[in-house]
């Protein structure tokens, strides 16, 4: 099995990964601004230099978020796009679980029972989860939401979401830069695709409504 | 690639349209459009992030259909062509990212499209050739503009816009304050029927000397608009009658802001032709459907001697036809693909007919 992993809920990442969770080719860019150019570019490299055709690709996963708006459309366009093209499936996967495979291990490594997975929601907030770490396995408690730093449950958060409010959240120091990759977020949709298990629709998980507010009526001058 | 007759498609999302045309060469085989416009009815205006919202949702379904009315395949598509700019940054990402998508997966050359040139480019498709000395008039709710076009596919000028709201958005704020709900355009167009054009007299922008200057020595503003103290004195007027007890003459005074709106456009539009050598002119965007646009424009064009043309009104609105139209004329000119590394270009100028 190969698929091909897309997600821009922060940065913009892409990657190949096989049946056995093997990476064959990754590309990520730190820069959380710029994904409508460079991901295409991207996946194009991994595809070319992995000497990939889309006969090889056997399905396609995106992060749904959450996520910044434009930054996480720009890959759920692309990934929806790709799959029609291709004529292949695609499914989501909500995007904190990427920094939950690897927080799973490491809190189970610790002896930590629950943990917050948070990423930068910008203004002033996290996208958070809470995750049971089960012999080193994710499992999704509640969430995801978006809140202020202060009112994320007190347990050890990964994440750069925690690493961003060190005061509000006990960020686990190796993750406080850790942010979702197409990478690790191809590894748990493996896993979850050879054992015949669901995954999500492609729906963006926004968790916030449009600034738009409905305009009141007008005041008549009496 | 087939630069004599290519098939091209394009796709538009630069507002609130996510639209997918397919042409061959000059002739068209689907326009098939999705508007969220229903979505921005409750805010009496479009909604930059619901517009973005309904684009991502709305392209594949739109994509599919269009492959389907055209009878085609991605696989025999020739190249693909996206508006890159103007229009919303948001909305133009989705178009932009689904449209490197394709190149990525089929191969496929890709152009990056000036969207106000393609509401030219629109014109290539129901007659064949541009005439020469070629102007364009866009009025729409995003924008309004003249354009001296010497060649649609690189040599196109600005000559001038607004410089604040669109025409289109003057309708609508106008349409808000007088309780008409939105789109602003067709109600007000409808009851500005039943009214007076000569009620209340609503002021031109940019008409004064200061701002018009002459032939030889043209003012900063000579070929600009601007309706923002437009939407002010509608305003002003409604809360004058308010104030006096009376009730508001919604009809004359839709009747007199239209007035003022299509008289502005036309006479610096028809000023604009007649100074710079304009023969024929070319009348787009959604605001070409008001009626008493269409009449003015065309009696002012007649008695300066310009040749007026109106696309059918399908593809006077954003549409994708429109971007493959313009794709296609580009390749035919041997114009070279914009690659998919480009980024969208909110404020994209005319001059730049292709990035
Ligand atoms: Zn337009």
């Amino acid at each position: 099995m190969l698929i091909l992993s897309i997600d821009t809920s922060a940065i913009a990442s892409a990657a190949l990964i096989t049946g056995d969770g093997e990476t064959l080719q990754a590309f990520a860019t730190e820069d959380t601004r710029t994904h409508a150019e460079v991901l295409a570019p991207g996946i194009q490299e991994i595809l070319t230099t992995a000497d990939v055709t889309a006969a090889d690709i056997d399905a396609l996963v995106v992060g749904v978020g959450p996520g910044p708006f434009t930054g996480l459309r720009s890959g759920i366009a692309t990934a929806r796009s790709l799959a029609f093209a291709w004529n292949k499936p695609l499914h989501g996967v909500m995007s904190l679980d990427a920094i939950a495979v690897e927080a799973a291990l490491d809190a189970w490594r610790l002896g930590i029972d629950e943990f917050i997975v948070a990423t930068d929601a910008r203004r002033k907030e996290v996208y958070w989860a809470r995750y049971r770490s089960t012999g080193g396995t994710p499992e999704l408690l509640d969430g995801p939401h978006v809140a202020a730093p202060a009112d994320v449950p007190e347990l050890p958060a990964y994440g750069k979401g925690a690493g961003i409010y060190p005061d509000q959240l006990h960020a686990v120091a190796d993750f406080s830069g850790t942010q979702p990759t197409a990478e690790a977020l191809g590894r748990t949709a493996v896993v979850k695709l050879t054992r015949g298990l669901p995954l999500l629709e492609t729906t963006p998980l926004y968790l916030r409504e449009s600034d738009a507010k409905v305009p009141g009526p007008r005041k008549r001058a009496l | 690639m087939n630069r004599s007759e290519p098939l091209v498609l394009g796709i538009e999302s630069s507002c609130d349209e996510t639209g997918v045309g397919i042409v061959r060469g000059d002739k068209l085989l689907t326009n098939t459009v999705s508007s969220s416009m229903e979505e921005h009815v409750r805010f009496g205006g479009v909604i930059p992030e619901i517009a973005s919202r309904a684009h991502l949702d709305a392209f594949v379904p739109t994509l599919r259909q269009a492959l389907d009315e055209a009878g085609v395949t991605l696989d025999e598509v020739d190249a693909l062509a996206v508006t890159s700019g103007p229009g919303l940054a948001g909305a133009l990402m989705v178009g932009v990212c689904a449209a490197k998508a394709l190149a990525v997966a089929t191969g496929k050359p890709l152009y990056a499209i000036n969207h106000l040139v393609a509401h030219v480019g629109v014109g290539l498709l129901d007659g064949g050739e541009l005439p020469e000395n070629l102007g364009a008039l866009l009025v729409s709710g995003g924008h309004t503009e003249i354009l001296r076009v010497k060649s649609i596919t690189d040599d196109v000028e600005l000559l001038g816009s607004t410089i604040d709201d669109a025409a289109g958005e003057a309708y609508d704020k106008v349409a808000r304050i007088l309780g008409l709900g939105y789109p602003g355009g067709p109600v007000i167009d409808r009851l500005a029927k039943e009214g007076n054009p000569k009620a209340i007299r609503f002021p031109r922008g940019l008409s004064q000397p200061k701002y018009m200057g002459s032939a030889e020595q043209p003012g900063r503003h000579r070929y600009d608009w601007s309706f923002s103290g437009l939407k002010t004195a509608v305003a002003r007027a409604v809360e004058q009658f308010e104030a006096a007890g009376q009730d508001v003459p919604v009809a004359d005074i839709a009747a007199s802001f239209q007035e003022a709106v299509v008289d502005v456009i036309t006479a610096k539009a028809v000023l604009a032709c007649t100074e710079h050598g304009i023969t024929n002119l070319l009348l787009g965007g959604g605001v070409a459907a008001n009626s008493r646009l269409r009449e003015l424009t065309a009696e002012r064009c007649a008695a300066n001697g310009i040749a007026l043309r109106v696309p059918p009104i399908n593809l006077c609105t954003d549409n994708g036809a429109m971007v493959a139209a313009l794709g296609s004329q580009i390749i035919m000119a041997g114009g070279e693909p914009s690659g998919i590394s480009f980024a969208p270009h909110s404020s994209m100028p005319v001059t730049s007919v292709h990035l």
